[in-house]
């Protein structure tokens, strides 16, 4: 029989420098210029998000499909997140949001619709965002601004966002102390279900990829072993089915970190305003 | 016992905690397409809030996932 390959569903998650970069140091720490895998996803990204929008802002009455395409993932942030939820006030942060929406979107659905695999002794497929230092920084970044932006525009008095009122003193301080750790759980929960969901798929995908090889193996032995074709070919339906719903995640994932940043700016832009 | 036999089982109950965002979504999505039924013409509105809502009920899920991630990965024992 032939030599079964490992099952490795996490090895993809794997950081491998492709170029060796320039080691300096920087107060005290060691900064490493190298490009890995990670970073040069993240530049392919950004580049086809630049590309993209520039070749499709034209600002055109009848647009053509390009810019149909771009107006269309604008409005996704326009017009059914921040109108509805922040309302007029919402309009200064739409570019913060869209950047926001538009950078998640490109490198989840990367990581699901460029699937070159394994090419020239490079795995080519990354999955940005599977990475939590990835997403941990888009949290914490969307976190501490919006935070930072309450006390710009409120001052001391958006400590009040922590008081629940009609709790007498001693409830009131209790509540405090719970109002606090729901609010400071927010950026662990923002990049616990990006990370969780990407690599969640990717796991499930990988695993039923290598069940497809590992049973096709099985099944070349002949004999009453052939059977182990028909889960093969099971296997590689499952594929094509977990792909279409990752897709679905991947854009529906984009969507709902842009939401959340929506609701927990709509807590600053509206504050007081009775919530 | 042996401690990696231990590790894995540990790893494979802590999963159970997607039990209760199993339960949760399915209460959500039912009760909007019950919602949804009885008045088509709010449906639309109200699909944001379902997808909060979902965000919400599903990161208590990958909690127990993520749980399952350091039994299995995390450095020590």
């Amino acid at each position: 029989m032939a030599q079964q390959p490992a099952i490795e569903p996490m090895h993809q998650f794997l950081i491998e420098k492709i170029w060796q970069g320039p080691v300096f140091q920087l107060g005290g720490l060691n900064v490493d210029m190298s490009i890995t895998n990670s970073v040069a996803s993240m530049l392919a990204g950004a580049l086809m998000l630049m590309a993209f929008f520039a070749l499709t802002a034209r600002g055109e009455i009848v647009p053509n499909r390009g810019q149909a395409l771009a107006e269309s993932l604008y409005n996704i942030v326009d017009r059914v997140l921040v109108t509805p939820i922040i309302g007029h006030g919402g309009r200064p942060y739409v570019p913060y949001l869209f950047t926001l929406f538009c950078v998640i979107l490109v490198l989840n659905l990367m990581s699901v619709v460029l699937s070159v695999g394994h090419l020239a002794g490079q795995d080519w497929t990354f999955a940005v965002t599977s990475q939590l230092a990835v997403t941990a920084t888009l949290a914490v970044l969307t976190f501490f601004s919006i935070l930072a932006l309450g006390f710009i525009k409120h001052g001391p008095k958006f400590l009040g966002l922590f008081w629940v009122p009609g709790m007498g003193i001693a409830g009131g301080a209790a509540m405090v102390v719970i109002e606090m750790i729901s609010y400071f759980v927010r950026p662990v929960t923002l990049a616990m279900r990006l990370f969780g969901n990407i690599l969640g798929g990717h796991v499930v995908m990988s695993l039923f990829g290598s069940f497809v090889i590992a049973l096709a193996i099985v099944g070349l032995s002949g004999g009453l072993a052939s059977l182990a074709f028909i889960p093969s070919v099971l296997s590689f339906s499952m594929i094509v089915a977990l792909s279409g719903l990752e897709l679905v995640v991947a854009v529906l994932q984009a969507f709902v970190f842009t939401a959340l940043a929506t609701v927990y700016l709509n807590e600053v832009v509206n504050f007081g305003h009775g919530h | 016992m042996d401690p990696a036999a231990a590790k894995l089982i540990g790893a494979g109950l802590a999963t159970s905690g997607m039990i209760g965002a199993g339960v949760g979504l399915g209460t959500l999505f039912g009760n909007y397409l019950q919602a949804a039924i009885r008045n088509p013409s709010a449906a639309a509105s109200q699909q944001t809030m379902l997808f909060l809502g979902m965000a919400l009920t599903e990161t208590m899920g990958l909690f127990s996932f993520v749980v399952s991630l350091i039994i299995l990965f995390g450095s020590g024992a």
